[in-house]
Protein backbone atom coordinates (compact mmCIF):
# COMPACT_ATOMS: atom_id res chain seq x y z
CA UNK A 1 0.00 0.00 0.00
CA UNK A 2 1.56 3.18 -1.34
CA UNK A 3 -0.20 6.67 0.61
CA UNK A 4 -0.76 10.03 -1.57
CA UNK A 5 -1.97 13.47 -0.08
CA UNK A 6 -3.12 16.49 -1.37
CA UNK A 7 -2.26 19.04 1.17
CA UNK A 8 -3.80 21.67 -1.47
CA UNK A 9 -7.29 20.10 -1.23
CA UNK A 10 -7.15 19.38 2.00
CA UNK A 11 -9.55 21.18 4.32
CA UNK A 12 -7.82 20.49 7.96
CA UNK A 13 -10.98 18.25 9.04
CA UNK A 14 -8.31 16.02 10.78
CA UNK A 15 -10.47 12.56 11.02
CA UNK A 16 -7.29 10.80 9.07
CA UNK A 17 -5.13 11.72 11.81
CA UNK A 18 -7.83 10.73 14.26
CA UNK A 19 -8.37 7.19 12.99
CA UNK A 20 -4.63 6.63 11.92
CA UNK A 21 -2.13 8.78 13.85
CA UNK A 22 0.85 6.74 13.07
CA UNK A 23 -0.38 7.27 9.33
CA UNK A 24 -1.39 11.37 8.93
CA UNK A 25 -0.54 14.28 11.12
CA UNK A 26 -1.51 17.75 10.83
CA UNK A 27 0.56 20.50 10.19
CA UNK A 28 0.85 23.07 13.34
CA UNK A 29 -0.16 26.45 11.67
CA UNK A 30 -3.64 25.33 9.84
CA UNK A 31 -4.15 21.79 10.60
CA UNK A 32 -3.27 20.16 6.90
CA UNK A 33 -2.90 16.49 6.82
CA UNK A 34 1.11 15.57 7.00
CA UNK A 35 1.89 12.09 5.68
CA UNK A 36 4.05 10.65 8.59
CA UNK A 37 4.27 6.79 6.75
CA UNK A 38 4.14 6.55 2.94
CA UNK A 39 3.94 3.12 3.37
CA UNK A 40 2.44 1.25 6.20
CA UNK A 41 2.08 -1.72 7.14
CA UNK A 42 -1.22 -3.62 7.11
CA UNK A 43 -2.44 -3.42 10.34
CA UNK A 44 -3.15 -0.09 9.50
CA UNK A 45 -4.89 -1.01 5.97
CA UNK A 46 -8.40 -0.90 7.59
CA UNK A 47 -7.74 3.07 9.08
CA UNK A 48 -6.27 4.08 6.24
CA UNK A 49 -9.28 2.85 4.10
CA UNK A 50 -12.04 4.19 6.28
CA UNK A 51 -9.70 7.87 6.26
CA UNK A 52 -9.58 7.88 2.97
CA UNK A 53 -13.57 6.87 2.52
CA UNK A 54 -14.72 9.76 5.40
CA UNK A 55 -12.08 12.66 4.03
CA UNK A 56 -14.29 15.44 3.16
CA UNK A 57 -12.30 16.69 0.61
CA UNK A 58 -10.91 13.81 -1.06
CA UNK A 59 -7.22 14.21 -0.18
CA UNK A 60 -6.06 11.02 0.49
CA UNK A 61 -5.18 8.00 -2.28
CA UNK A 62 -3.85 4.87 -1.93
CA UNK A 63 -2.32 2.57 -4.85
CA UNK A 64 -0.96 -1.21 -5.13
CA UNK A 65 2.95 -1.35 -3.66
CA UNK B 1 -34.24 12.95 -6.79
CA UNK B 2 -37.02 15.29 -7.39
CA UNK B 3 -37.72 18.78 -8.20
CA UNK B 4 -39.22 20.67 -4.72
CA UNK B 5 -40.90 23.40 -4.33
CA UNK B 6 -39.27 26.05 -1.40
CA UNK B 7 -40.96 28.40 0.97
CA UNK B 8 -40.33 31.36 -1.40
CA UNK B 9 -42.58 29.52 -4.38
CA UNK B 10 -39.29 28.69 -6.60
CA UNK B 11 -38.07 25.30 -7.39
CA UNK B 12 -34.67 23.38 -6.53
CA UNK B 13 -33.20 20.10 -6.37
CA UNK B 14 -33.97 17.70 -3.47
CA UNK B 15 -31.17 15.04 -3.63
CA UNK B 16 -31.12 12.44 -1.42
CA UNK B 17 -29.03 9.44 -1.97
CA UNK B 18 -25.89 9.16 0.15
CA UNK B 19 -23.48 8.97 -2.95
CA UNK B 20 -25.24 11.66 -4.68
CA UNK B 21 -25.46 14.13 -1.48
CA UNK B 22 -21.51 13.29 -1.05
CA UNK B 23 -21.02 13.76 -5.14
CA UNK B 24 -22.76 17.19 -4.28
CA UNK B 25 -20.98 18.55 -1.38
CA UNK B 26 -18.05 17.88 -2.69
CA UNK B 27 -18.27 18.58 -6.32
CA UNK B 28 -16.93 22.34 -6.59
CA UNK B 29 -19.26 23.45 -9.70
CA UNK B 30 -21.83 23.40 -7.03
CA UNK B 31 -21.79 26.61 -5.19
CA UNK B 32 -22.45 28.11 -1.40
CA UNK B 33 -22.52 31.32 -2.90
CA UNK B 34 -26.08 33.23 -1.39
CA UNK B 35 -25.59 35.86 -3.86
CA UNK B 36 -26.13 33.61 -6.82
CA UNK B 37 -29.91 33.96 -8.13
CA UNK B 38 -30.71 30.62 -8.03
CA UNK B 39 -29.47 29.82 -4.44
CA UNK B 40 -32.31 28.21 -2.59
CA UNK B 41 -32.73 30.05 1.07
CA UNK B 42 -33.91 28.14 3.77
CA UNK B 43 -35.94 30.99 5.00
CA UNK B 44 -36.37 34.68 4.11
CA UNK B 45 -34.68 35.40 6.87
CA UNK B 46 -31.76 33.78 6.43
CA UNK B 47 -31.43 34.95 2.60
CA UNK B 48 -30.99 37.92 3.43
CA UNK B 49 -28.54 37.82 6.17
CA UNK B 50 -26.33 35.48 4.00
CA UNK B 51 -26.29 37.85 0.99
CA UNK B 52 -25.36 40.56 3.75
CA UNK B 53 -22.27 39.34 5.46
CA UNK B 54 -18.78 39.21 4.23
CA UNK B 55 -16.11 37.49 3.94
CA UNK B 56 -18.65 34.39 5.74
CA UNK B 57 -16.82 31.34 5.85
CA UNK B 58 -20.19 29.38 4.94
CA UNK B 59 -20.82 31.86 1.84
CA UNK B 60 -17.69 31.52 0.02
CA UNK B 61 -16.19 29.20 -2.79
CA UNK B 62 -12.59 27.85 -2.91
CA UNK B 63 -9.96 29.29 -3.20
CA UNK B 64 -11.06 31.72 -1.18
CA UNK B 65 -12.70 29.38 1.70
CA UNK B 66 -9.61 27.19 1.65
CA UNK B 67 -7.58 30.07 2.68
CA UNK B 68 -10.09 31.85 5.44
CA UNK B 69 -10.33 28.00 6.95
CA UNK B 70 -7.18 28.04 7.33
CA UNK B 71 -6.75 31.10 9.06
CA UNK B 72 -8.88 29.31 12.01
CA UNK B 73 -8.23 25.27 11.38
CA UNK B 74 -5.44 25.40 13.39
CA UNK B 75 -7.55 25.65 16.96
CA UNK B 76 -9.47 22.69 15.56
CA UNK B 77 -6.54 20.31 14.53
CA UNK B 78 -6.80 16.95 16.97
CA UNK B 79 -4.26 17.27 18.57
CA UNK B 80 -5.68 20.67 19.90
CA UNK B 81 -9.02 20.17 20.98
CA UNK B 82 -8.10 16.79 22.56
CA UNK B 83 -6.10 18.80 25.07
CA UNK B 84 -9.56 20.76 26.30
CA UNK B 85 -10.91 17.39 27.30
CA UNK B 86 -9.87 17.85 30.96
CA UNK B 87 -11.39 21.21 31.25
CA UNK B 88 -14.45 19.97 29.30
CA UNK B 89 -14.94 17.19 32.01
CA UNK B 90 -14.53 19.98 34.48
CA UNK B 91 -17.42 22.02 33.12
CA UNK B 92 -19.61 19.28 32.69
CA UNK B 93 -18.89 18.05 35.91
CA UNK B 94 -19.76 21.54 37.61
CA UNK B 95 -23.01 22.21 35.28
CA UNK B 96 -23.82 18.42 36.76
CA UNK B 97 -22.63 19.44 40.63
CA UNK B 98 -24.96 22.69 40.29
CA UNK B 99 -27.90 20.91 38.56
CA UNK B 100 -28.00 18.02 41.62
CA UNK B 101 -28.57 20.91 43.35
CA UNK B 102 -31.38 22.65 41.62
CA UNK B 103 -35.45 22.20 42.37
CA UNK B 104 -36.24 19.42 40.34
CA UNK B 105 -37.14 19.30 37.19
CA UNK B 106 -34.84 20.49 35.93
CA UNK B 107 -34.19 22.47 32.47
CA UNK B 108 -31.54 20.10 31.01
CA UNK B 109 -30.92 22.09 27.79
CA UNK B 110 -30.29 25.73 29.79
CA UNK B 111 -28.87 24.12 32.93
CA UNK B 112 -26.54 21.30 30.88
CA UNK B 113 -27.03 21.28 27.29
CA UNK B 114 -26.19 24.84 26.18
CA UNK B 115 -23.76 25.77 29.25
CA UNK B 116 -20.79 23.28 28.12
CA UNK B 117 -20.36 24.22 24.20
CA UNK B 118 -21.01 28.06 25.27
CA UNK B 119 -18.40 28.29 28.21
CA UNK B 120 -16.12 26.50 25.70
CA UNK B 121 -16.80 28.53 22.59
CA UNK B 122 -16.53 31.47 24.44
CA UNK B 123 -12.95 30.28 26.04
CA UNK B 124 -11.94 28.92 22.67
CA UNK B 125 -12.30 32.60 21.06
CA UNK B 126 -11.22 34.50 24.82
CA UNK B 127 -14.84 35.99 25.23
CA UNK B 128 -15.69 36.52 28.48
CA UNK B 129 -18.32 34.08 29.75
CA UNK B 130 -20.42 37.13 31.50
CA UNK B 131 -21.16 38.20 27.91
CA UNK B 132 -22.51 34.92 27.18
CA UNK B 133 -26.13 36.16 27.70
CA UNK B 134 -25.88 38.42 25.21
CA UNK B 135 -24.04 36.03 22.96
CA UNK B 136 -27.48 33.37 23.81
CA UNK B 137 -29.97 36.11 22.83
CA UNK B 138 -28.62 37.45 19.48
CA UNK B 139 -27.53 33.92 18.18
CA UNK B 140 -30.46 32.74 19.13
CA UNK B 141 -32.44 34.81 16.88
CA UNK B 142 -30.02 33.92 13.86
CA UNK B 143 -30.97 30.77 13.62
CA UNK B 144 -34.72 30.63 14.03
CA UNK B 145 -36.60 30.94 11.01
CA UNK B 146 -38.97 33.03 12.66
CA UNK B 147 -37.06 35.55 12.63
CA UNK B 148 -37.40 38.77 10.40
CA UNK B 149 -34.11 39.97 8.30
CA UNK B 150 -34.25 43.01 10.58
CA UNK B 151 -34.44 40.94 13.54
CA UNK B 152 -31.45 39.30 12.04
CA UNK B 153 -29.74 42.62 10.98
CA UNK B 154 -29.70 43.47 14.29
CA UNK B 155 -28.28 40.43 16.28
CA UNK B 156 -25.79 40.10 13.76
CA UNK B 157 -24.09 44.07 13.96
CA UNK B 158 -24.55 43.45 17.81
CA UNK B 159 -22.59 40.53 17.62
CA UNK B 160 -19.87 41.46 14.61
CA UNK B 161 -19.63 45.45 17.00
CA UNK B 162 -18.82 43.16 20.07
CA UNK B 163 -16.41 40.89 18.62
CA UNK B 164 -14.44 43.85 16.05
CA UNK B 165 -13.69 45.59 20.00
CA UNK B 166 -12.78 42.67 20.84
CA UNK B 167 -10.08 41.69 18.64
CA UNK B 168 -8.57 45.21 18.41
CA UNK B 169 -8.39 45.21 22.10
CA UNK B 170 -6.16 41.88 21.83
CA UNK B 171 -4.07 43.29 18.84
CA UNK B 172 -2.70 45.85 21.75
CA UNK B 173 -3.30 42.99 24.58
CA UNK B 174 -3.08 39.51 23.18
CA UNK B 175 -3.96 36.58 24.97
CA UNK B 176 -4.08 32.74 24.72
CA UNK B 177 -6.90 32.18 22.16
CA UNK B 178 -8.35 32.32 18.69
CA UNK B 179 -9.17 36.05 18.61
CA UNK B 180 -5.66 37.17 20.32
CA UNK B 181 -4.19 35.08 17.57
CA UNK B 182 -6.43 36.04 14.78
CA UNK B 183 -5.36 39.87 15.44
CA UNK B 184 -2.06 39.18 16.06
CA UNK B 185 -1.30 37.15 12.48
CA UNK B 186 -3.79 38.98 10.41
CA UNK B 187 -4.74 42.52 11.95
CA UNK B 188 -1.64 43.47 12.94
CA UNK B 189 -0.16 42.14 9.57
CA UNK B 190 -2.93 44.15 7.93
CA UNK B 191 -4.04 40.63 6.12
CA UNK B 192 -7.58 41.36 7.21
CA UNK B 193 -9.16 43.94 8.87
CA UNK B 194 -10.73 43.73 12.83
CA UNK B 195 -14.48 44.01 10.71
CA UNK B 196 -13.61 40.80 9.04
CA UNK B 197 -12.05 38.87 11.63
CA UNK B 198 -14.84 39.64 13.52
CA UNK B 199 -17.33 38.10 10.74
CA UNK B 200 -15.43 35.06 10.69
CA UNK B 201 -15.26 34.45 14.39
CA UNK B 202 -19.18 35.45 14.74
CA UNK B 203 -20.14 32.25 12.71
CA UNK B 204 -17.68 29.93 15.34
CA UNK B 205 -19.87 31.07 17.72
CA UNK B 206 -23.44 30.59 16.03
CA UNK B 207 -22.23 27.31 15.22
CA UNK B 208 -20.77 26.55 18.76
CA UNK B 209 -23.73 26.98 20.04
CA UNK B 210 -26.78 25.14 19.14
CA UNK B 211 -25.78 22.63 17.55
CA UNK B 212 -24.24 20.87 20.07
CA UNK B 213 -26.67 21.70 22.52
CA UNK B 214 -29.54 20.49 20.88
CA UNK B 215 -27.42 17.65 19.89
CA UNK B 216 -26.97 16.45 23.37
CA UNK B 217 -30.83 17.71 24.32
CA UNK B 218 -31.83 15.13 21.65
CA UNK B 219 -29.70 12.22 22.76
CA UNK B 220 -30.66 11.86 26.12
CA UNK B 221 -34.21 11.61 24.76
CA UNK B 222 -33.12 8.82 22.08
CA UNK B 223 -30.84 7.10 24.56
CA UNK B 224 -33.74 7.07 27.32
CA UNK B 225 -35.98 5.96 24.79
CA UNK B 226 -33.39 2.82 23.68
CA UNK B 227 -32.71 1.18 27.56
CA UNK B 228 -30.88 -1.16 25.95
CA UNK B 229 -28.42 1.02 24.17
CA UNK B 230 -28.58 3.55 27.10
CA UNK B 231 -27.04 0.51 29.35
CA UNK B 232 -24.39 -0.42 26.71
CA UNK B 233 -23.65 3.18 26.09
CA UNK B 234 -23.29 4.24 30.12
CA UNK B 235 -21.05 0.97 31.07
CA UNK B 236 -19.02 1.48 27.88
CA UNK B 237 -15.35 2.16 27.85
CA UNK B 238 -14.01 5.39 25.42
CA UNK B 239 -14.32 3.43 22.53
CA UNK B 240 -17.68 2.51 23.09
CA UNK B 241 -18.69 5.49 23.53
CA UNK B 242 -17.00 7.49 20.76
CA UNK B 243 -18.55 4.90 18.56
CA UNK B 244 -22.17 5.66 20.16
CA UNK B 245 -21.72 9.69 19.64
CA UNK B 246 -20.95 8.73 15.94
CA UNK B 247 -24.33 6.64 15.67
CA UNK B 248 -26.07 9.57 17.93
CA UNK B 249 -24.38 12.29 15.12
CA UNK B 250 -25.95 9.96 12.40
CA UNK B 251 -29.20 9.15 13.67
CA UNK B 252 -29.90 12.44 14.29
CA UNK B 253 -28.35 15.33 11.75
CA UNK B 254 -29.29 18.38 13.41
CA UNK B 255 -28.91 20.96 10.77
CA UNK B 256 -32.38 18.96 9.45
CA UNK B 257 -33.19 21.61 6.34
CA UNK B 258 -30.01 20.18 4.28
CA UNK B 259 -27.32 21.94 2.97
CA UNK B 260 -27.77 24.17 -0.06
CA UNK B 261 -25.95 24.77 -3.14
CA UNK B 262 -26.39 26.51 -7.32
CA UNK B 263 -25.43 24.52 -10.05
CA UNK B 264 -22.84 26.89 -11.74
CA UNK B 265 -22.81 24.46 -15.01
CA UNK B 266 -24.64 21.62 -15.97
CA UNK B 267 -23.94 18.81 -14.37
CA UNK B 268 -25.39 15.31 -14.09
CA UNK B 269 -25.78 13.73 -10.30
CA UNK B 270 -26.93 10.05 -10.48
CA UNK B 271 -28.27 10.11 -13.84
CA UNK B 272 -30.00 13.24 -13.26
CA UNK B 273 -29.83 16.51 -15.40
CA UNK B 274 -28.81 19.87 -13.05
CA UNK B 275 -29.00 22.44 -15.27
CA UNK B 276 -26.79 25.70 -14.66
CA UNK B 277 -27.97 28.32 -12.09
CA UNK B 278 -30.66 25.55 -10.73
CA UNK B 279 -30.78 25.02 -6.57
CA UNK B 280 -29.86 22.44 -5.31
CA UNK B 281 -30.56 21.04 -1.62
CA UNK B 282 -28.18 18.20 -0.66
CA UNK B 283 -30.09 16.42 2.10
CA UNK B 284 -27.59 14.97 4.32
CA UNK B 285 -30.19 14.13 6.75
CA UNK B 286 -31.58 11.49 4.48
CA UNK B 287 -28.59 10.70 2.91
CA UNK B 288 -27.62 9.19 6.14
CA UNK B 289 -30.73 6.85 6.56
CA UNK B 290 -29.83 5.24 3.19
CA UNK B 291 -29.90 1.74 3.35
CA UNK B 292 -26.65 1.41 0.59
CA UNK B 293 -24.44 3.19 3.20
CA UNK B 294 -26.11 2.10 6.16
CA UNK B 295 -27.62 -1.76 7.02
CA UNK B 296 -31.18 -0.70 8.61
CA UNK B 297 -30.43 2.61 8.86
CA UNK B 298 -33.80 3.57 10.85
CA UNK B 299 -32.68 1.14 13.80
CA UNK B 300 -30.59 3.44 16.56
CA UNK B 301 -27.53 0.61 17.13
CA UNK B 302 -24.72 1.90 18.99
CA UNK B 303 -23.00 -0.77 17.80
CA UNK B 304 -22.42 0.09 14.61
CA UNK B 305 -19.69 1.60 12.68
CA UNK B 306 -21.10 4.77 11.52
CA UNK B 307 -18.03 7.40 10.98
CA UNK B 308 -18.87 7.97 7.84
CA UNK B 309 -22.07 10.05 8.16
CA UNK B 310 -22.78 13.12 7.01
CA UNK B 311 -23.62 14.84 9.89
CA UNK B 312 -21.37 16.97 10.07
CA UNK B 313 -21.55 17.66 6.28
CA UNK B 314 -19.05 16.73 3.66
CA UNK B 315 -16.44 18.56 0.89
CA UNK B 316 -14.78 21.74 1.77
CA UNK B 317 -17.33 23.05 3.90
CA UNK B 318 -17.72 20.19 6.30
CA UNK B 319 -17.65 21.19 10.02
CA UNK B 320 -14.79 22.94 10.99
CA UNK B 321 -15.38 22.43 14.95
CA UNK B 322 -16.31 18.51 14.58
CA UNK B 323 -13.18 17.50 16.92
CA UNK B 324 -14.85 19.50 19.71
CA UNK B 325 -18.77 18.75 19.20
CA UNK B 326 -17.30 15.04 19.59
CA UNK B 327 -15.20 16.32 22.41
CA UNK B 328 -18.09 17.87 24.51
CA UNK B 329 -21.03 15.35 23.26
CA UNK B 330 -19.00 12.30 24.40
CA UNK B 331 -17.96 13.94 27.89
CA UNK B 332 -21.48 15.49 28.21
CA UNK B 333 -23.45 12.02 27.84
CA UNK B 334 -21.08 9.63 29.01
CA UNK B 335 -20.92 11.75 32.61
CA UNK B 336 -24.31 12.67 32.96
CA UNK B 337 -25.99 8.99 32.88
CA UNK B 338 -23.24 7.54 34.71
CA UNK B 339 -23.37 9.93 37.77
CA UNK B 340 -27.38 10.33 37.62
CA UNK B 341 -28.47 6.74 36.50
CA UNK B 342 -31.70 7.61 37.30
CA UNK B 343 -32.39 10.07 34.46
CA UNK B 344 -35.47 10.55 33.38
CA UNK B 345 -37.96 12.97 31.73
CA UNK B 346 -40.21 14.69 34.17
CA UNK B 347 -43.19 15.30 31.33
CA UNK B 348 -44.57 13.04 29.26
CA UNK B 349 -43.22 12.47 25.76
CA UNK B 350 -45.51 14.44 23.71
CA UNK B 351 -45.60 17.29 26.23
CA UNK B 352 -42.02 18.19 25.06
CA UNK B 353 -41.96 20.98 22.79
CA UNK B 354 -39.63 20.29 19.53
CA UNK B 355 -38.52 23.08 17.49
CA UNK B 356 -39.20 22.03 14.00
CA UNK B 357 -38.83 26.05 12.97
CA UNK B 358 -35.27 26.25 13.28
CA UNK B 359 -32.28 26.05 11.20
CA UNK B 360 -30.76 23.56 13.32
CA UNK B 361 -33.19 20.91 14.94
CA UNK B 362 -33.93 20.46 19.03
CA UNK B 363 -35.80 21.20 22.12
CA UNK B 364 -37.28 24.37 23.64
CA UNK B 365 -36.25 22.96 26.90
CA UNK B 366 -36.31 19.49 28.42
CA UNK B 367 -37.53 19.04 31.98
CA UNK B 368 -35.41 16.38 33.31
CA UNK B 369 -35.86 14.73 37.04
CA UNK B 370 -34.22 11.48 39.05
Amino acid sequence: MKIKVDQHNCIGAGNCAQLAPKVFSQREEDGVVILLDETPGDSEAEDVAKAVKICPAQAISVSEG
Amino acid sequence: MSKVRIWDGREAWLVTRYDDVRFVLRDQRFSVNPHHPGWPPMSAGQGATRRDLKPNIFALDNPVHNELRRMQSADFRIAQIEGWRPRVQQLVDEAIDAMLEMPKPVDLWEAFALKIPSIVICELLGVAYEDSEFFQHHSDRLVKTGSTSEEIGESMDALRGFLRDLVEKKVVTPTEDILSRMATQQVKEGLLTASEVADLCVMLLIAGHDTTSNTICLATILLLQHPDQLEKFRNGDDEVVAKGVEEILRFLDVPHLGRRRVALEDVEVGGQLIRAGEGVIAAQMIADRDETAFEDPDKFDIDRDARHHLGFGFGTHQCLGQPLVRVEVQIALATLFRRIPTLQLAVPMEEIRFDYDALVYGVHELPMTW
